[in-house]
């Protein structure tokens, strides 16, 4: 026999009444612990959506428009080579890669064409629709896996991982599909660009976007064709999806503020609209569980020390200490609060595994993690509870129904 | 030698009806190995004055000691601490844990020492067969009859060997016949083990059993008499 056992004895010995008290923290977790759950599955879907479109992030010049972009203007304004540098210098997190590239309308043989400068290797990792051309090597992208609710419940993303332009020669070119079938050209073919020649390195698979009708070269042979020197027509950034909901760009704003910076893809922005607000939902119910769970189980503590006036005067008249009935309750406490934080847990992971897909469209595991936190903030919120009842069933002293003077 | 000693001790309840004197300067003294008698009408402080005796309740005024120790002023801790070990009580409801089985409740008083689990063992199973319940061992306190009952809670009292067990009214629930059992019972230890026992009663047999017998009237002490 020692304090333990006395207080799981009396536990199970009033296992109605211990069921009716945990029934508000369990449910309770459990609300908390299926909305993380889903919130924390959701961001990682929307973290790779975001990666399946590629460049996220727009910087472009202050007076150029999306259009301009798209259209590839041929007076469409520039911004300084340096602005990468700037941002590469910044220490800004959150930004997985950077796509620097200058852009123009061109002719060649009577036909228009875009002509396209960029930076080997960083291009390809943002392009997640050429990943089937065969050449470069693997870049990891860290774009989802940036934050501990991203890393730690093995979500498995091949598309995290972005193969890299390995060399693009100032004498080589990569030609879309339409381009090299409207030029007449493949692998290894000579195109003459305004006076410069170059090699046909690769053709690029269908992608049906712009991309099919663009001649892809060096970025410092296209300033050299076009005759625009350490200029860009915009910057393609591979934004952390976490990272531009906490205000990534805001940040590139402050270091670029003669720029226009805009997010691609209006989806992603709602779906990370949609997060924050069931990030703000499981706060919200962990504040009313917090709340409703203390008030539940100090209701429950204030009627059990009621109703065991009695035992306490037993257990005081045979030599417990004050502190003693102290330790017991509280033990009850924490008891309680390990079974509700357990069974919340076990509720919370149940019921986001079946309703993820129906009211997030996704599919949802546990997450061992949250295990360990709902069992630290029922405990928490039981021990909260039982702090009054138990202080003042410690001060009972037995056997005194009359108040001394 | 002298177990128990008080001088002057008063005890004041402040009640919705005013200030009640439940003891005036009551002062006894009580040698080891007494059995002493406490009686007196309803109301006249029989009660008070044991808890008080057991330090369960705070005197008013006036001092008391048990074992030469005194009591009046020490925290409540060291009381507690006294009580666990050197006190033993019985009382008129049997005061048993509801869900506890009859040897939970005897192991109590060892678990508050923290005695080892397999010593709580062979003492609780000893003292339950020394007041003839070896075979109701692991039954609740509702599973037994009053007079078991009453015989689970004197082997918890004996469990840690006290040197002064108070009784409050112990054959109070029972009939005639248990009553002399249980009285017999509680002189034969009282006799073999040297234990004093004081014992508050309405009944003048279980008076009788007494070699102190106190007479109480209105808080004070009416009549003393000792038989050695």
């Amino acid at each position: 026999m020692n304090l333990f056992k006395l207080v799981w004895i009396e536990l199970w010995n009033k296992k109605t009444q211990l069921i009716s008290s945990l029934m508000a923290i369990v449910i309770g977790i459990g609300v908390i612990v299926g909305i993380r759950t889903i919130n924390v599955y959701s961001e990682k879907a929307v973290a790779v959506k975001l990666d399946n479109l590629g460049a996220n992030i727009l910087v472009l010049p202050q007076a150029a428009s999306i259009d301009d972009y798209y259209t590839s203007d041929i007076d469409a304004p520039t911004i300084p080579m340096e602005y990468v540098e700037k941002i590469l210098t910044s220490e800004i997190q959150g930004v997985d890669n950077l796509s620097p590239k200058l852009t123009r309308r061109i002719e060649i043989g009577g036909k228009k064409y875009v002509l396209t400068g960029i930076q080997p290797k960083n291009e390809m990792a943002s392009k997640p629709l050429w990943q089937n051309t065969g050449f470069g090597k693997e870049l990891q992208a860290s774009c989802a896996p940036t934050t501990e609710a991203n890393t730690s419940h093995g979500y498995e993303d091949e598309k995290l991982k972005r193969k890299g332009v390995d060399s693009l020669d100032y004498s080589e070119c990569l030609l879309g599909t339409q381009a090299a079938k409207s030029l007449h050209l493949k692998v290894k073919d000579k195109l003459k660009i305004q006076g410069t020649e170059l090699t046909v390195a690769k053709l690029l698979d269908e992608t049906g976007t712009v991309d099919d009708d663009r001649i892809f070269v060096n970025l410092k042979a296209a300033q050299e064709i076009l005759g625009i020197k350490d200029q860009i027509s915009a910057i393609e950034i591979m934004g952390c999806c976490n990272a531009i909901s906490d205000g990534l760009l805001g940040k590139l704003r402050n270091i670029l503020p003669d720029t226009r910076i805009t997010t691609i893809g209006q989806i992603v922005s709602t779906q990370i609209e949609t997060n924050k607000m069931m990030k703000k939902t499981s706060i919200i119910f962990l504040i009313i569980i917090l709340f409703v769970g203390s008030i539940s189980i100090g209701n429950y503590m204030w009627a059990n020390v009621n109703e065991r006036k009695k035992e306490i005067g037993i257990l005081r008249m045979i030599g417990c200490y004050k502190s003693e009935i102290y330790k017991i309750l509280l033990l009850k406490a924490c008891i309680l609060g390990l079974i509700g934080g357990i069974l919340g847990y076990a509720l919370g992971t149940f019921a986001a595994y079946y309703m993820g897909p129906v009211f997030a469209q996704i599919e949802v595991a546990a997450i061992p993690l949250f295990l360990v936190w709902a069992v630290l903030i029922s405990i928490g919120i039981s021990i909260t509870g039982s702090l009054l009842p138990a202080y003042f069933a410690a001060r009972f002293e037995p056997f005194s129904n009359m108040q001394e003077e | 030698m002298n177990i128990l000693h008080t001088e002057n001790l008063s005890k004041i309840y402040h009640h919705k009806d005013g200030l009640v004197n439940a003891l005036k300067n009551i002062s006894l003294t009580a040698e080891k190995g007494s059995f002493v008698t406490i009686t007196g009408p309803s109301g006249s402080g029989k009660t008070t004055l044991l808890l008080t005796l057991a330090g369960l309740i705070r005197p008013s005024s006036g001092s008391f000691s048990l074992m030469g120790k005194n009591l009046s002023c020490v925290s409540d801790s060291e009381l507690a601490l006294f009580r666990r070990e050197n006190v033993g009580f019985i009382m008129q409801s049997f005061a048993l844990i509801p869900y506890l089985t009859a040897i939970q409740n005897v192991k109590l008083p060892l678990a508050l020492i923290k005695m080892n689990k397999a010593i709580q063992q062979s003492k609780a199973v000893e003292v339950l067969k020394t007041v003839g319940m070896g075979e109701r061992m692991n039954h609740l306190p509702r599973e037994l009859s009053a007079g078991q009952q009453q015989r689970v809670a004197i082997a918890r009292a004996l469990v840690n060997a006290p040197s002064i067990i108070f009784a409050d009214e112990p054959t109070g629930n029972l009939d005639p016949k248990l009553s002399v059992e249980i009285l017999d019972f509680l002189k034969a230890i009282n006799q073999k083990n040297n234990i004093t026992i004081v014992m508050v009663t309405h009944s003048p047999v279980a008076a009788d059993y007494g070699n102190v017998r106190i007479h109480l009237d209105n808080g004070e002490i009416n009549t003393m008499t000792n038989k050695n």
